[in-house]
């Protein structure tokens, strides 16, 4: 292995200009000639937009142009999109009401798009917002997802708030089975809505050349190309060559960043009326309104058991708040992410799932890390813990003896996926190693000395990461393909330019790609460099979400080196003077076989751009681009345990073990890896512990709009973390990975819930399991506890 | 934020005279509160009057009957005091829990005092302690010094010159810090004094209280077993989604406990 | 509006501003310090923490009018003749970032932090921590960070 080959924990790349203060975040661009806005949000949850007077706004200092929802009407500007069909039961297309830019005949949550002001600097223009005069006519909010169904109705062509009410499997065979059964443990949980709080709020600067009709958008997208399509071809009909989206450095995104934006979409149509830049930027209470939010489920669902524990069929019904409007992708994640991951690790023969997604007066819900999966390991891994409670079996060993065995690879589960590799009970092995798994009892008893309740808790996960492949996920309604593309450019002096059409907005793919094409190409480290976020740069990409960067825009990259080789190949075997097959590559150096005639690939690029001496037929230059469409998802799975004091007088729970076992298949960067792991876990504790967007169930005010209550996780909230791999490859990418960005935040919340009702000697508890929930059962089991 | 005029006094008489002049003129002391509430666009003084240059107003003097610490005083420096942490370790220990690093850095004890937020902690060691605040008209007793939520006796144009904290027998500080915002959910601040008892409790309530029961108990028996089963009144207390008024009670209970096992 | 002066990373500078200006725009708008993030406006996030006479302060709750007269230090100073600082290079050294965008606050704390306390505890470090908040890392590696940093700062 190179010092900076695959598998090396090479220090990254970026961290230089992050580190001096050099980043470039898009509020760090400023545009010659440039403007601010500032958008006039809704007060109300819901309410008839009555009249919109901007006139006393217009007098105000600064005030360039102020636009409303008659404005964005009259220029015919298309409505945000939802890019993914999912049918309902009955064969119907889900319901896709409306999403206006900038509302004009009602407005559906509290942070909905009335109108912008566009003002000389960003102080004039909250100034002048302010004086914005909208009448509205307060209608009732519906807010509540168990209850959506029943309440207030957001759109008129949505009856009873139901977007769609979908199915996977056979409800009568799977009823069939859990009415014989052996045993039926059931359950009822939320899945706790979350704020994503990337800390780079969200930020846009549109910009029109009124000579050549070009637009740019500078974005905080994870997915610069995808927001050009999405803005080019369904909401302002310009055409792609005319747009250019730049996402330069991006400050965390979670997924809240995936989506196209009614911000953006002002600041670049905006640009063109007011012939200069519009820049904006989300200040915090706004991405508290307006980001797209996560999870937000209701669950019941029944486990089937033998007298083994063997498991025998899972049924699962969910209610999935979709928020007032559909997001870019919201309808995949409760169904194609979700409901498929029902399987778990485990070889459950069926499965059925009927998810219901309802709009409430909310903020849009979409992906958020993980997407789908946590809701359903969360399922899975809660029912599972209940199971072995009630069956008076080991939880382990019950989890163990459900497991899809080594040798069932590839195992096609019931609910539509197939998994290509895995060893569930490795992991589980280096998991109760690594956790001291059997010293539990001891350090319980010795815990409970000092009066804190001690619980331990294991969880299983899987995910599906790479979404693949096109053709398949087209099948289930995407509007998108979900390939990647990569372009490798050597220059003639040899250096290389990787231009990627994934977006690292944290995730170190200047410093991972690097490592692939300097494994591949034997190009030094240093004299790579990977372009990212610029669509005219990169020739195309479908961004960066759903742990799909290395598992397929990495093997886009392969693929593009493996075109450079055999180029290269005509190029040596020319100036060897040997047979193209003849020729062998390794190392960066081209070999006529068995003998020490060599050229490096730096000389081979420099002949490709100064073709003096070239062969025939061949053209100049050495620059590669590859299309990379997957033939499966990945599988990583692993084992994270968790242990938990509880101090049953203030009900303040501490993590004091964490243990994570993960199989990403092959790592290219250890450390890289394990910080991935660290992040997710830490979003995963804060769900199950700390975070939950709280509206206020009658008024639809959002209660937890800031940080004084939207409780984040800090650095005294959070233990050390334990970190360990195994690694079982993928088989169908060519470099054998899978991808870890979101497995964390979705191993994590079952592992703490089961760890902290394992210490309080209850069945169930809902996230996040703040100290005052805690300390109520504390207390009622105290009487008990103290008779013991 | 509302644009506003600023003034720099150099003395407390020329601050008098600036907050006098302005429609909505208001002292800024560290600015931890009066900022990030006009960043919010939630208060739109006309005038901020910053009583950073105010050389008079700051500082720390120690005796053997107490601490005299001038207004303008910052958190940190309360917290890394030798001279505090000899006199009244509870007062140190406090201010060293308050907020962040950052807000100890700039916060100061007067500022805290006169906004009196419900769940701010210095509040705590005025009550708990009986202390006597001084302005540049007066000076006013701690049990007389906090009328409400964000209250207090201060009138129009008063400004807080220093806060003297007599030197009790033992005390101490506990708090339960809220999960999200981490001021105080409930906090108990407990001093055994010449003149009996003292336990105040801020973060549970619209504004910090003593807790005669408690007192009563403790002069007796000075013990945490003496008070574990009296229980305040959930009625009036604070609720939100991190506590409701019932647990804030029970923390008050479980708080004070441990207060007085602290106290040293 | 008024003129306020401060040195900023050793230079005196100058610049009109509204009073209601922040330092943390002063710095971003008016020097183009653009390491200085703003995160959150509840004074919580810590992304905006620089140095203020030796002392870390949250550059989005001081007025730049309030710092006339200061000595400013901003993540663009730390670094000395093209050297990383040693905490710059910990952070680095155990990848103690991801996305970035705390990091300069991060950084600016910790110097402060060790400033304070030559060599802290991980629960230390923790608690210094309560005033900044990263969204990537879990902050296991940037409390590793601290903890080497605070070792080669006292080299």
């Amino acid at each position: 292995m190179s010092e900076k080959g695959i598998g090396s924990s090479v220090r990254r790349s970026e961290d230089q200009r992050f580190l001096t203060g050099k980043g470039h975040y898009v509020d760090d661009m400023n545009r010659p000639g440039q403007a601010h806005a500032a958008f006039v949000r809704s007060p109300h949850a819901h309410a008839r937009v009555k009249m919109v007077d901007t006139s006393a706004a217009r007098k105000a200092p600064g005030v360039i142009a102020i636009f409303t929802g008659s404005d964005v009407a009259a220029d015919k500007l298309g409505g945000l999109i939802c890019g993914w069909t999912v049918k309902d039961k009955n064969g119907d297309p889900h319901k896709a009401p409306a999403h206006p830019i900038l509302a004009y005949d009602k407005v559906r949550y509290v942070g909905d798009h009335v109108a912008v002001v566009i003002a000389e600097t960003q102080a004039q223009a909250r100034d002048a917002a302010e004086k914005v005069d909208v009448d509205y006519e307060v209608l009732p909010a519906n807010i509540d997802t168990a209850k959506a169904m029943k309440g207030a109705v957001v759109h008129d062509d949505a009856p009873g708030n139901l977007c769609y009410d979908w199915e996977l499997g056979d409800r009568a065979a799977v009823d069939g089975i859990i009415k014989s059964a052996h045993h039926v443990t059931r359950i009822d949980l939320v899945n706790n809505r979350l704020i994503p709080n990337a800390i780079e709020p969200r930020a846009a600067i549109g910009e029109y050349d009124s000579g050549s009709g070009h637009y740019t958008c500078y974005s905080t997208s994870q997915n610069p190309h995808v927001l050009r399509l999405i803005l080019c071809a369904f909401i302002m009909g310009v055409p792609e060559h005319k747009m250019r989206v730049i996402s330069p450095d991006v400050g965390g995104g979670f997924g809240s960043k995936i989506f196209c934006y009614a911000e953006e979409v002002v600041c670049t149509w905006a640009a063109k009326k007011i012939d200069r830049p519009v820049k904006w930027t989300a200040d915090r209470s706004e991405s508290f309104l307006s980001d797209a939010h996560g999870r937000d489920h209701v669950t019941h669902a029944e486990l089937a058991m033998d007298k083994e524990g063997k498991f025998l069929a899972l049924k699962v019904e969910t209610i999935a708040n979709m928020g007032a409007y559909l997001s870019t992708f919201a309808t995949c994640v409760p169904t194609y992410l979700y409901a498929t991951l029902l399987a778990g690790q485990y070889t459950t023969p069926i499965i059925f799932a009927n998810v219901k997604a309802v709009f409430t007066n909310t903020a849009p819900v979409d992906a958020y890390r993980g997407a789908g999966r946590p809701e359903a390991t969360y399922v899975i891994e809660r029912i599972v813990e209940c199971a072995a409670r009630e069956m008076k079996m080991d939880p382990v060993e019950l989890r163990r003896r459900n497991f899809i065995k080594p040798d069932q690879f590839p195992y096609q589960t019931p609910v539509a996926l197939q998994y290509d590799s895995g060893n569930y009970g490795q992991a589980l092995d280096a998991a109760l190693k690594m956790s001291d798994y059997s010293g539990f009892k001891s350090r319980q008893a010795e815990a409970a000395k000092r009066g804190k309740l001690r619980g331990i808790g294991v969880s299983a996960y899987i995910e599906a990461c790479g979404i693949a492949p096109s053709a398949v996920v087209g099948s289930l309604g995407a509007g998108v393909g979900l390939w990647e593309s990569a372009q490798i450019r050597l220059n003639p002096t040899g250096s290389c330019q990787i231009l990627t059409g994934s977006h690292s907005h944290g995730q170190s793919h200047e410093t991972t790609f690097a490592q692939v094409v300097h494994e591949h190409l034997g190009i030094p480290y240093d004299s790579i460099e990977v372009v990212h976020g610029d669509t005219a740069l990169v020739p195309f990409g479908m961004g960066t979400y759903g742990s799909r960067s290395i598992a397929v825009g990495g093997s886009a990259i392969v693929r593009a080196a493996d075109k450079i080789i055999e180029k290269g190949k005509k190029i040596a075997a020319h100036l060897l003077e040997a047979s193209v097959d003849d020729i062998t590559f390794k190392g960066g150096e081209y070999r006529v076989a068995g003998t020490d005639k060599v050229k490096t690939i730096g000389e081979i690029a420099f002949a490709a751009y100064v073709p003096h001496n070239y062969p025939a037929g061949v053209e100049p230059g050495l620059d590669e681009t590859a299309f990379y469409d997957p033939a499966n998802f990945t599988y990583p799975a692993g084992i994270h345990i968790c242990e938990v004091e509880i101090d049953p007088d203030t009900g303040r729970t501490v993590i004091v073990n964490w243990t994570a076992i993960d199989d990403f298949g092959k790592v290219i960067n250890p450390l890289i890896v394990e910080g991935q792991v660290h992040g997710g876990v830490a979003q995963g504790i804060g769900q199950a512990l700390l975070e939950g967007c709280v509206y206020d169930n009658d008024s639809g005010q959002l209660v937890t709009g800031s940080y004084m209550d939207y409780c984040m996780p800090r650095a005294d909230d959070l233990p050390s973390l334990k970190v360990g791999m195994t690694e079982t490859p993928c088989p169908h990418n060519p470099l054998g990975v899978k991808g870890c960005g979101e497995a964390g935040a979705i191993a994590a919340p079952p592992a703490i819930i089961n760890a902290i009702t394992d210490a309080l000697g209850v069945m169930h508890l809902d996230m996040p399991a703040t100290p005052e929930k805690v300390w109520r059962i504390a207390q009622q089991n105290r009487p008990a506890a103290a008779a013991e | 934020m509302y644009n506003f005029n600023y003034h720099r006094p150099g003395s407390v008489a020329d601050a008098s005279k600036a907050l006098a002049g302005g429609a909505e003129a208001r002292p800024l002391a560290g600015g931890m509160t009066i900022l990030p509430t006009m960043k919010q666009r939630l208060s739109q003084p006309s005038d901020l009057v910053d009583l950073s240059q105010i050389a008079e107003l700051r500082g720390i003097k120690a005796s053997g009957s107490g601490l005299v610490i001038g207004a303008m005083t910052r958190h940190a420096d309360v917290a890394h005091s030798v001279e505090v942490k000899a006199t009244i370790a509870a007062v140190a220990s406090l201010a060293e829990g308050i907020g962040d690093p950052q807000v100890r850095n700039r916060g100061t004890i007067g500022g805290s005092l006169a906004n009196n937020d419900p769940a701010a902690d210095y509040p705590g060691a005025v009550l708990g302690l009986g202390a006597t605040i001084h302005t540049n008209k007066r000076k006013i007793a701690g049990d007389d010094f906090f009328k409400g939520m964000f209250e207090t006796a201060l009138e129009p144009g008063e400004i807080i010159t220093a806060v003297e904290f007599p030197k009790p027998e033992k005390a101490a500080y506990v708090k339960f810090p809220h999960p999200a915002s981490r001021f105080s959910l409930t906090g108990v601040f407990v001093a055994k004094t010449a003149n009996g008892v003292r336990v105040a409790a801020t973060g549970a309530g619209p504004c910090v209280f003593r807790v005669k029961a408690m007192e009563d108990a403790l002069a007796k028996n000075f013990s945490a077993d003496a008070i574990a089963n009296i229980k305040v009144p959930a009625t009036g207390l604070n609720s939100d989604i991190h506590g409701s008024a019932e647990y804030r009670a029970h923390l008050v209970t479980v708080m004070a406990k441990r207060a007085v096992a602290a106290c040293r | 509006m008024p003129t306020v002066s401060m040195t900023v990373n050793g230079k005196s500078v100058s610049a009109d501003v509204e009073n209601r200006t922040l330092l943390v725009h002063f710095l971003r708008e008016k020097l183009a310090l653009t390491g200085t993030h703003v995160g959150c406006d509840t004074s919580q996030c810590g992304a905006c923490v620089v140095h203020i006479d030796g002392k870390s302060a949250k550059s989005c709750t001081i007025l730049a009018v309030q710092a006339e007269g200061a000595q400013v230090t901003t993540i663009e100073g730390l670094a000395k003749n093209g050297e990383l600082h040693p905490m710059q290079a910990a952070f680095k050294e155990n990848h103690g970032l991801q996305c970035g965008f705390c990091t300069p606050g991060m950084v600016m704390s910790a110097v402060d932090l060790v400033k304070n306390n030559a060599n802290p505890s991980e629960q230390e470090i923790r608690d210094w921590l309560e005033g900044n908040i990263c969204r990537c890392t879990g902050y296991h590696n940037i409390v590793k960070a601290i903890a080497a940093g605070a070792k080669a700062m006292g080299r």
